[in-house]
């Protein structure tokens, strides 16, 4: 458990420095918004390639000393990566940071994390057709509008695509290794 | 201007000057009920005169409200895994939910001060609200179909915040249980131990052990009391070396030096039992005290009361006993000196008093009965001191917003699941204090049961 919260604390103090580094004054003076997507981008991509190899797939999938699951709390079990994520962002989002970012997929398992807005739904595509490739773009949501950007999420380790084979939720049981199984959105306000 | 228009004109003057100084008085005054807009909803009229309970800062705008609400209710939020908690919304992907319903704030859902439209827990919205966002439902639960919206929240389903006792997953795990488990026990209260680990336990004072009648330490100034005395005898506080001055001696604002109170209230109960005391000042026993307002008395209850106690202030002491301190007289009696509603008059004729009975009797083993406590100031497990401790939750209100709470709190220490959802569905039952079998079936484990079904024969193929 030491372990994931370095990790997360790790996490925590790039994406500030990146922040601080990014935002308050030096807005004006214009940071690429690109740019500032895929320094995010690395460090999100980053914790969780290290997140899922050194924690799950380590010790739920190879040693199982503990299961990984949905309902971590009951089941006294590790938080899933999927998790990991999302609570990592809603915590950036409590803190007042002006990006925001998301897990999503073409076949969701939580069908909260299917794309909804055009530039979702098109980047998302995009990223599936064009292994290894981004996409950009903007949009308007609630009279804001933002430049969008959408990585490819990999499956870095077996245990990403057993999990999601397996779940009875899930669309598609036939992910394989290196294969994109969805993509991480993010908005940055214009 | 004529003398008619002056005389209007000074009437004028005078009435607006006399409203005004009016409500100046009011609002600096001890009775502010001229400000309330409207009858305030059952959870906090107790309160709807500690006005700055909520509105903390007169100029405060939306934020400032929502932050009162957060204030009282965050924490049992995230306790509750909260299904919707602000984070889901406050991402610009969801800001076309927002538009339909701006779930960010609780008063979206729940306006105060509008009895006309205010329904059960509270909500102020027409009961099909889930509709806004959840139209698509039956797209990936085909088993939904047709379902009326009216109906999601319907006991048993689903609720808004809480869902502990009722995600998919959950129901998958206690498909199968029997209306009654084999073993029908709970965990015994970790007492002395548990008082004993928190920090502010003056252990120094008062060691643990027990006190004979010569050490007791009422002042000579105090009259002494034959029965007072005779119960600190038989209380388990004397077997634990607690003395007359640990409750009564209390450090008062400005004095140097403690003196001697002969009515403690809670704050001298909460330096060992500071969990209750939490647990109490947050429900609607304790809540008028947590915000500095005269004691509730049953008298302002909204549900029957019996009228000889309707000007009875509610303090620890009122259900425990001053001096005895009998934990089964307040499981059960003394909540039944005032509560005189139809559940409450008919559990004396239920299976659960009689499991009551046979154990406070020696006709059965201890932690065998079901008293009004177990099910309302239920027992949970917190983690002290690296130890787990089972104490009693004292906000009595907890798992009844909405009952569905009481599923694994209470329900599912002896029942199965699908009992216990149907039993807490079925009002009746409720009424007559779960004296027969539940009337009410409801589906959602055979939803669940069929959905697996077809899966595994999907992937069987
Ligand atoms: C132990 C099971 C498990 C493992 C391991 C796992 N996932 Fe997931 N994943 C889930 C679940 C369950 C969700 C849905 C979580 C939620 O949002 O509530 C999810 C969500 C996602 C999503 C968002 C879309 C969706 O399906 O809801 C993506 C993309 C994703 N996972 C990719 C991955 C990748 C890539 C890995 C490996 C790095 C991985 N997952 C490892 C179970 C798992």
């Amino acid at each position: 458990m030491k372990l994931k919260n370095v990790v997360l604390v790790s996490g925590i103090i790039s994406s500030s420095l990146l922040l601080s580094a990014c935002g308050g004054e030096e807005k004006s003076s214009g940071i690429d918004p690109k740019v500032m997507a895929d320094s995010l981008h690395s460090v999100m991509e980053a914790d969780r390639t290290v997140y899922t190899k050194l924690i799950i797939n380590r010790l739920a999938k190879d040693e199982k000393v503990i299961k990984a699951s949905e309902h971590w709390k009951d089941d006294k079990a590790l938080v899933l990566p999927a998790q990991m994520f999302r609570y990592g962002a809603e915590r950036v989002a409590e803190k007042g940071a002006p990006f925001s970012y998301s897990l999503l997929s073409l076949w969701p398992v939580n069908k909260q994390n299917k794309p909804k807005t055009d530039a979702e739904v098109s980047g998302l595509n995009y990223i599936a057709e064009n292994p290894g490739k981004n996409f950009y773009s903007e949009e308007e949501l609630g009279g804001i509008k933002y430049f969008t950007a959408v990585y490819p999420d990999i499956a870095v380790a077996p245990a990403c695509t057993s999990c999601h084979n397996k779940h009875k939720d899930s669309p598609r049981t036939d992910f394989k290794m290196g294969e994109v199984m969805g993509g991480v959105v993010i908005r940055i306000p214009l | 201007m004529s003398s008619g228009n002056r005389a209007w004109w000074g009437l004028w003057l005078i009435l607006s000057a006399g409203t005004g100084i009016f409500l100046t008085m009011q609002l600096t005054g001890e009775d502010k009920s001229v400000f309330l807009p409207g009858k305030t909803s059952n959870g906090h009229y107790q309160i709807e005169l500690a006005c700055s309970a909520c509105h903390t800062d007169p100029l405060g705008g939306g934020e400032v409200l929502q932050q009162a609400c957060m204030n009282c209710h965050g924490e049992e939020l995230e306790v509750a895994d909260d299904s919707h908690p602000k984070s889901k919304f406050t991402n610009p992907r969801n800001a076309d939910r927002v538009k339909k319903l701006d779930a960010r704030k609780c008063v979206t859902c729940h306006t105060e001060h509008r009895e006309d439209i205010t329904l059960e827990m509270g909500v102020t919205l027409p009961a099909d609200f889930c509709f806004k966002c959840h139209s698509d439902v039956a797209e990936n639960r085909p088993s939904h179909q047709g379902m009326a919206f009216t109906t999601c929240a319907s006991a048993g389903c689903h609720n808004f915040h809480d869902n502990r006792g009722l995600y998919e997953d959950f129901l998958i795990k206690h498909l199968d249980e029997p209306d009654l488990h084999d073993e029908l026990k709970l965990n015994p209260l970790s007492l002395a131990d548990a008082y004993l680990a928190t920090d502010s336990y003056p252990t120094e004072r008062y060691p643990y052990r027990v006190l004979g009648d010569s050490e007791a330490d009422r002042p000579e100034s105090v009259r002494s009391d034959a029965r007072i005395m005779q119960d600190w005898m038989d209380s388990s506080h004397r077997k634990a070396g607690v003395n007359c001055s640990a409750c009564h001696e209390q450090r008062l604002d400005g004095e140097a030096a403690p003196v001697w109170v002969d009515r403690p209230g809670h704050q001298a109960c909460s330096a060992c039992h500071g969990g209750q005391a939490t647990g109490f000042l947050a429900g609607k026993h304790g809540m008028r005290l947590a915000q500095n307002l005269p004691a509730m008395v049953p008298g302002q209850a909204r549900s029957k009361m019996k009228k000889n106690v309707h000007e009875r202030e509610v303090g620890c002491v009122s259900c425990h006993g001053a001096h005895r301190f009998e934990r089964a007289h307040a499981a059960v009696d003394a909540c039944l000196g005032c509560h005189d509603d139809q559940h409450s008059l008919a559990y004396k004729d239920s299976p659960h008093f009689d499991l009551w009975y046979r154990e406070t009797n020696g006709l059965a083993e201890k932690n065998t009965g079901v008293s009004c406590a177990t099910c309302h100031l239920p027992r949970k497990t917190v983690r002290l001191d690296g130890k787990d401790m089972v104490m009693a939750e004292h906000n009595q209100n907890d798992n009844l917003r909405p009952n569905e709470k009481m599923l694994r709190s209470v329900c599912m220490q002896c029942h199965g699941l699908r009992f216990s959802i149907d039993a807490l569905a079925d009002e009746n039952l409720i009424g007559n204090n779960f004296s027969e079998k539940p009337g009410v079936y409801i589906e959602s484990l055979d939803l669940v049961k069929k959905r697996l079904d077809l899966k595994k024969d999907i992937q069987d193929l």
